[in-house]
């Protein structure tokens, strides 16, 4: 008892150990802008990044992205090597990387995502490790189980303040959600914000937090904007793309799903995007309005809510400027985190409260396995995204895709990589016909009723074979170039060198 | 067809077509040059269609260039088929032999 007392006497708490005190020695706000860095370099430097160590970004920039190239620049001018790339996706934009791996500066990546030059050099082994491809939640998962420990994680964004409250609905490149950033701020161990404008303080609400953050940096530029919604989220004029899509919101109408406060999520792609439009005529046709869209947000989602046809946004990610505008406008428009949308471990992700997912896909299976990653000629050309988390949590799960791509089939006897096993894939819609999966006897049966063109699997990929004739066999070599992670981490299939 | 062949070409480069040029030449025998968007997996069998196709129509000491951008079987036959009837001056080809 008497120790006790002693502790705690007075005078001690006066002395100079005494850490209150101790900081009352400098000026009162004096390091209220201690977290600015004056580039780049200085800010990896306070990081204390190492060789070996593992950097992370996000890509709510999607094609528009500036951030990736200029920081990976930076840092191998510094000269480290043997860096871990955890980039929540990457994209076309990021064909840079593969000098950085040639360099040695990058010799390991984790993303949801490759695409153009950077997936056909990994293809053609470029590197030693293989990429792990995982879903947008079971990055999450990753992270959370620790085999995706990030050490320094560098966030683009829009608008900041100088104390690290950031979001990405305002300013000049506006990227809507930092859904998947939000989970790098939380999780890495030093976390640097860049900006291309500093406000004052407090820039709130905030997506990024003040407390998560370790350092601002001042930027001339993060993104291009008129880039962030290029490339998969075009709106089409395609007939056949039409077509496909007015199939899909017939199935939607006749599903025993459509009505009132029915949700859904469209993933990218021109068929599912149109599928939103038509499917808005019949639900006011019918008076009929959904509680919740979700995922990856458009600006046709957006029209929905702004007419009343949906009564809240979960946005994830924005796909284009419009929807990225209306997240800081409109107060039903909600930004969720990574965790919140998809993680399979999280207490709580939206897609198990999600009654109707449209994907598309660039092969389908006999067995219905989807493959979203590689290209009919065996290149790394996609990305996993929330397609297996979706499918496997959404009541139903709706894949789009037209019967053949110029000559190259859609629909396959096997596909050359799985992402999203064919269990949890309810209903194919091609161009020239529906295959539903057996398991779903009522729905099918259902959906003849309303009249739909139902075929069997095997009627497609025979037909499609009858197009295009029977492709040759691409020719591997043994080495694996990436590892395609399921939702909940384990490996689902891998992809091999080409020959 | 026993006309002596001059240089023609038929077909465009847009998606899903093809564009052939018929070339002349002193060897004999059918040479082919095929460029395709879909060499890896419908290569093989694109060259054997063209040649087969430039067979049936009896050419010979001729070079086929097609360059094919991802088009269907029957695209690129009626696309070798019209370059070499034009290579050839036939203005009355005996259609069932096309077929």
């Amino acid at each position: 008892m008497k120790d006790i007392e002693k502790q705690f006497k007075v005078e001690d708490l006066t002395s100079v150990n005494a850490p209150f005190f101790r900081a009352k020695e400098k000026a009162k706000g004096e390091d209220r802008r201690a977290k600015l860095c004056e580039s780049i370099e200085e800010a990896i430097k306070r990081s204390g990044l190492k060789d070996g160590m593992t950097i992370s970004f996000h890509h709510a920039f999607r094609g528009g992205d500036l951030l990736i190239n200029n920081v990976m620049n930076v840092i191998a001018k510094m000269g480290f090597k043997n860096l871990r790339l955890a980039s929540s996706s990457l994209a076309s934009v990021h064909d840079p990387i593969v000098e950085h791996i040639k360099n040695g500066v990058v010799t390991e990546i984790y993303t949801s995502g490759l695409r153009s030059k950077l997936g056909e050099a990994i293809s053609k082994g470029l590197m030693e490790k293989p990429v792990q491809i995982h879903s947008h939640g079971g990055r999450v998962h990753l992270i959370q189980s620790g085999e995706l420990k990030i050490d320094v994680a560098f966030l683009g964004v829009p608008v900041c303040d100088a104390f690290g409250n950031a979001n990405g609905y305002s300013g000049r490149s506006k990227c809507g959600s930092l859904g998947y950033a939000m989970i790098d701020a939380q999780y890495a161990d030093y976390v640097v914000v860049l900006t291309e404008s500093l406000e004052e303080y407090p820039n709130v609400p905030a997506s990024l937090h003040q407390d998560q953050v370790d350092a601002v940096v001042l930027v001339d530029e993060v993104g291009d904007p008129s880039k962030i919604g290029a490339g998969e989220t075009r709106m089409t004029t395609n007939p056949k793309e039409l077509l496909l899509a007015s199939h899909t919101a017939k199935l939607i109408e006749h599903s025993g799903l459509f009505k009132e406060g029915f949700s859904i999520q469209t993933g990218t792609g021109g068929a599912s995007l149109a599928t939103t439009v038509f499917l808005s005529e019949k639900m006011e046709e019918k008076g009929i309005h959904a509680s919740f869209g979700l995922g990856g947000i458009t600006g046709t989602m957006v029209y929905m809510l702004k007419r009343g046809l949906i009564k809240t946004l979960l946005d994830v990610q924005s796909f284009d400027e419009f929807a990225a505008k209306s997240l800081g406008e409109n107060k039903n428009h909600i930004e969720i985190s990574a965790n919140e949308y998809a993680n399979p471990s999280s207490k709580g992700a939206s897609i198990k409260q999600l009654d109707i997912v449209v994907l598309s896909a660039l092969e389908v299976d006999l067995d219905f396995n989807v493959n979203v990653i590689t290209g009919s000629k065996g290149f790394l050309r996609g990305a996993s995204g929330g397609h297996s988390d979706t499918a496997a949590e959404a009541k139903l799960s709706i894949i789009v895709a037209p019967l053949t791509r110029g000559r190259l089939p859609t629909v396959t006897k096997r596909v050359n990589t799985i992402v999203t096993p064919g269990s949890t894939v309810d209903v194919v819609v091609t161009d020239q016909g529906i295959a539903v999966n057996p398991k779903n006897v009522e729905l099918k049966a259902r959906l003849k009723k309303a009249g739909l063109q139902i075929v069997e699997m095997q009627e497609l990929y025979e037909r499609a074979i009858a197009l295009c004739g029977e492709p040759a066999e691409i020719k591997y070599t043994d080495k694996v170039v990436a590892v395609i992670r399921y939702r909940d981490g384990s490996i689902i299939d891998v992809v091999r060198q080409l020959a | 067809m026993s006309k002596k062949l001059e240089t023609a070409h038929a077909g465009t480069l847009e998606s899903s077509d093809a564009f052939v040029r018929v070339i002349p030449v002193d060897a004999k025998g059918i040479e082919i040059e095929l460029e395709s968007t879909v060499e890896e997996i419908y290569g093989d069998a694109i060259r054997a269609l063209i040649l087969e196709t430039a067979m049936a129509m009896k050419v010979d000491g001729v070079k086929l260039i097609v360059q094919d951008k991802g088009a269907l079987d029957y695209v690129i036959k009626a696309r070798v088929q019209t370059a070499i009837l034009r290579a050839s001056s036939e203005t009355q080809p005996n259609w069932s032999a096309l077929s």
